[in-house]
């Protein structure tokens, strides 16, 4: 609860920050004031506890996920420094946004009315809106934040309306009422529909085939930072929220949704994969690989009473790995009109450094021992066997050797090619970022137990 | 704890000499790599004094993964076998001029670091994380520091690294469902599980799509000649010399014990696959114009052999894989250095341009004749021990398996031969060749030294693992 609060207290401050003609400080202070509430935010793991009502609900869930968001943002943060250096005059609406954007974010996970859920699905997603269309005067980005617009807003228009066939059935946005609701005996016909608009409305946040269309146009016409937020934190927490919306809700779920979640999940790998295969662009690429991470996480909700922690596992362990892929990116990539593989010909050469830790993210999101990426997917197999689901999980053994074809495609760029011009300036926010974000991929890689038992 | 200092070891010599820089890396390397051959056979010794080496402490909870290593003998000849070549292929390199050299060699150490690790590990899990972490360095080696043309040189390791990503990633598949039925990922709980004929069946085939890829056995052996001709030879040797070791290691103690029935139900397949791969390689390799080519079919017939060892599942047969697994690891690093001698002072691979060597460099010579009688199995050297007991135990289960293993060694001495008269003899080339130097001398005189040493007298190595190969037997035959 406190989270929240301090969250948009921050908020706020960032933008008073700019009225006091505190520019310089704004972001170190920004990633102080994360770095508090994230500390705040861990230390309320150990006290559950429920707010106005039931709106709020802390719970360990909600604690882990709300302190991996927090991290993420610290981490785009950091990466603004350096992405918004030609804007100064608008960099505290950038920060400001980011941080309200985190508060829906937590809103997102720590939900126990759905009033709350959708309050707060609304708050993330007008954020990015925002900023996929902040790039003002590009033509393609106003275009991305249109599509991202219009989609967007349909998409939480079905959700809506879920929502309310759900208060129809149920006479109650509670979930903790509703949950115990759906036990009875006699279901109103109006409550499964709910869900699966419900649903359908999380499938598109989450790009899961076949609600995936906007996310390619979307990521790459979007300022590459705002594409990374989305990549990472967006999906991270749309996943998130999914997740504890389909577990709470209704306590069993039914075999015939499962097949539903095996068809989307599989439908999302292979058709993910195949189109990141022959794409150019690099944030193209990462768009449809995350579609295809979408439909791996979607496999957690087979085994839903379960698999809570893996699915925090396999969150942190891409969104670790996407945030330094990012970072080098945004290296790379600065000042340039594309993102295309060009600009990472000769990488190994140039900058060793920056080649060898954008090998390690895309090893991890390829599931290579011993970056986090290999447990993650580990765990998901492991469960959704147990589940009895074998046929998803060599689908998924399938698709994760395709996804090698691409992932190699930028590690053989870097290695390979001869460098075309090389880059001056050693940025050493972005430097951090990748190394850290890497590095936490790499312990949480040796030591799995940290995380995963987390969540009990 | 013994056996993790040796794991250590070679990881900090790994990262040492990433750190001392392009000048002093190679000797820095062969500092760790001879220090960690020392510490192998300090090793052996405490193993042969009765001492138990075996490792486990608790790792991951959830699931269950242990850091188990276990050290018995056949797990201990493998680390030799790789701490002895590690040192020798670090030293074969001393003539080459790498570019970032630091880089290399700290690779060709992590490289050794994971096959060790692959050797002893205990548990599923880890040993699947030292199986794939040993395939991201020769990734690297292969694409870096190879020759030819770079397009053909990308195509073929990304071919070899997604084809054996791929077998390996069945083979996961395979332990989690293990794991799902035993609880652990132990090869103690493994080898105590009783499954039905069907779950083994299935098992073998996910292990064996992993093995056959790295080993390779026929049909999976078409990244093979490609990345042995495009790699350094350095990368060549650690790929034949030791890698594809791993996968015939591999069959011995996880897939046999765990799954024998579907071994031995399809018994005469899976030895039919292997013969093929002996008849089908050497035939290739008759055909062959460039040496290392040469050299990469003539290793996938003399794999096939040993793999059709392991499938006839009798303790001659698992005997003779393992010594023969040693032999031609020696023997294959022997002939790659002996055709990157030629490279260098030639700068050619094609045997038709070699010729009339023989007149001017009448040393290297004999020990290249020697290397060439020594891969045909001429009786006396280590490959006659290990052929004669692969196919004497071929002859135990079938004939005709044995008559057409058998044409290994006619096909072999046949093509060997062949290029050793075209390569070597004939009239004097009128390009000078410069004899051996000190240090290639050096290396082709230790490895003839073993070569032969234990074609004499191979009572030790056969000692040091027919216990271990005794056990997998009775786990193979419960």
């Amino acid at each position: 609860m406190n989270t929240l609060i301090a969250i948009i207290g921050l908020g706020v401050l960032c933008l008073l920050f700019e009225i006091l003609n505190l520019r310089k400080a704004l972001i170190p202070m920004t990633i102080l004031g994360l770095i508090g509430i994230l500390a705040l935010t861990v230390s309320e793991f150990n006290t559950p506890g429920s707010f106005y009502s039931n709106m709020i609900v802390v719970n360990k869930f909600s604690v882990a996920f709300s302190s991996l968001f927090i991290v993420l943002t610290l981490f785009l943060v950091a990466l603004s420094h350096n992405f918004y250096e030609d804007h100064p005059t608008k960099l505290s609406d950038y920060i400001a946004i980011k941080v309200f954007l985190l508060s829906g974010a937590v809103a997102m996970v720590s939900f126990g009315n759905l009033a709350m859920f959708f309050l707060g699905i609304e708050v993330l997603s007008i954020s990015l809106y925002i900023l996929a269309a902040s790039s003002r005067l590009n033509l393609k980005s106003n275009e991305a934040g249109m599509k991202y617009f219009l989609m967007g807003s349909f998409a939480s228009g079905i959700i809506l309306f879920g929502i309310c066939m759900i208060y129809g059935a149920m006479g109650t946005f509670d979930i903790a009422e509703i949950s115990e609701l759906s036990r009875s005996a006699e279901l109103p016909v109006w409550f499964p529909i709910g869900i699966i608009l419900v649903t359908i409305g999380m499938f598109f946040k989450i790009a899961a085939v076949p609600f995936h269309f906007w996310a390619p146009d979307v990521y790459e016409g979007s300022p590459a930072l705002t594409t990374a937020t989305m990549s990472t934190l967006a999906k991270v927490v749309a996943m998130a929220t999914l997740f504890k919306l389909l577990t709470a809700m209704n306590a069993e779920i039914s075999h015939q949704f499962q097949i539903v979640i095996v068809v989307v999940s599989i439908a999302s790998m292979t058709v993910g994969n195949i189109m990141a295969l022959k794409q150019a662009n690099v944030k193209r690429m990462l768009a449809f690989s995350g579609i295809s991470h979408a439909g791996f996480m979607l496999m957690t909700l087979l085994s839903a009473t379960t698999s809570a922690s893996s699915l925090l596992y396999y969150a942190t362990a891409y969104s670790l790995a996407g945030i330094a892929a990012f970072a080098v990116i945004l290296y790379v990539c600065k000042n340039r009109d594309n993102e295309d593989i060009v600009n990472f010909h000769g990488l190994g050469k140039t900058n060793p450094m920056l080649a060898a830790v954008l090998t390690g993210a895309l090893l991890s999101m390829a599931g290579i021992p011993v970056f986090a990426g290999f447990f993650a997917k580990l765990n998901l197999f492991s469960q959704t066997m147990q589940a009895g689901y074998l046929v998803l999980v060599i689908a998924a053994v399938i698709n994760s050797i395709i996804s090698v074809g691409y992932y190699f495609k930028l590690v053989l760029a870097m290695y390979t090619k001869e460098p075309n011009e090389s880059r001056t300036g050693t940025p050493i926010l972005i430097y951090g970022v990748a190394i850290i974000a890497l590095l936490l991929n790499l312990v949480v890689g040796l030591f799995p137990s940290l995380v995963m038992d987390l969540l009990g | 704890m013994d056996v993790t200092y040796l794991l250590i070891l070679l990881l900090v010599g790994a990262l040492v000499t990433f750190i001392s820089g392009d000048k002093l890396a190679s000797k820095v390397a062969l500092f760790f790599g001879l220090a960690s051959f020392g510490y192998s056979i300090y090793l052996l010794n405490l193993f042969n004094a009765g001492q138990n080496l075996d490792f486990v402490t608790a790792w991951i909870t959830k699931p269950t993964i242990d850091f188990a290593l276990k050290a018995d003998g056949l797990a201990l000849a493998m680390v030799l076998l790789t701490t002895a070549l590690t040192p020798i292929i670090i030293f074969s390199g001393f003539g080459n001029d790498f570019k970032n050299a630091k880089a290399i060699y700290s690779l060709i150490l992590f490289m050794s670091f994971a096959m060790v690790g692959t050797f002893l590990a205990a548990d599923g899990l880890l040993y699947y994380i030292f199986w794939e972490l040993s395939l991201i360095p020769i990734y690297f080696i292969a694409l870096i520091w190879g020759n030819g043309d770079l397009e053909e040189r990308k195509k073929a390791v990304v071919k070899f690294f997604i084809y054996t990503l791929g077998g390996s990633l069945f083979m996961l598949t395979g332990f989690v469902y293990l794991y799902q039925q035993a609880g652990s990922f132990m090869l103690e709980d493994l080898y105590a599980l009783r499954l039905s004929c069907a779950q083994q069946f299935w098992i073998f085939l996910a292990f064996f799509l992993a093995y056959a890829i790295k080993i390779p056995i026929i049909p999976f052996h078409t990244w093979q000649a490609k990345v042995y001709q495009k790699a350094p030879t350095v990368g060549t040797m650690l790929l034949s010399g030791i890698m594809l070791k791993m996968g015939l290691y591999s069959v011995l103690r996880w897939q046999l014990p765990i799954a024998p029935l579907g071994a031995k139900s399809y018994q005469f397949l899976f030895i039919g696959l292997s013969i093929a791969g002996v008849i089908y390689g050497s035939i290739v390799a008759l055909r062959q114009k460039d040496l290392k080519k040469l050299l990469a079919y003539s290793s996938l017939a003399h794999v096939g052999l040993i793999a059709a060892g392991a499938y006839t599942l009798t303790l001659d047969g698992l005997r003779g894989a393992v010594l023969q697994m040693i032999a031609h690891g020696f023997v294959v690093v022997g002939l790659f250095f002996v055709a990157e001698i030629i490279y260098r002072r030639y700068e050619t691979r094609l045997i038709s341009e070699m010729g009339g060597i023989r007149s001017q460099s009448p040393k290297f010579t004999s020990m290249f004749l020697l290397l060439v009688l020594a891969s045909v199995a001429l009786p006396s050297t280590f490959n006659f021990v290990g052929e004669f007991t692969v196919l004497y135990s071929l002859f135990q289960v079938n004939l005709g398996f044995a008559i057409l293993g058998g044409t290994t060694i006619i096909l072999g001495a046949y093509y060997m031969l062949k290029m050793f008269q075209h390569a070597m003899l004939g009239e004097t080339n009128a390009k000078p060749f410069q004899d051996v130097t000190f240090n290639e001398g050096l290396i082709l005189v230790i490895i003839l030294g073993v070569l032969f040493f234990f074609g004499f007298y191979s009572k030790p190595i056969t000692d040091l693992i027919t216990p271990s190969l005794e056990n997998i037997l009775t786990h193979i035959n419960r």
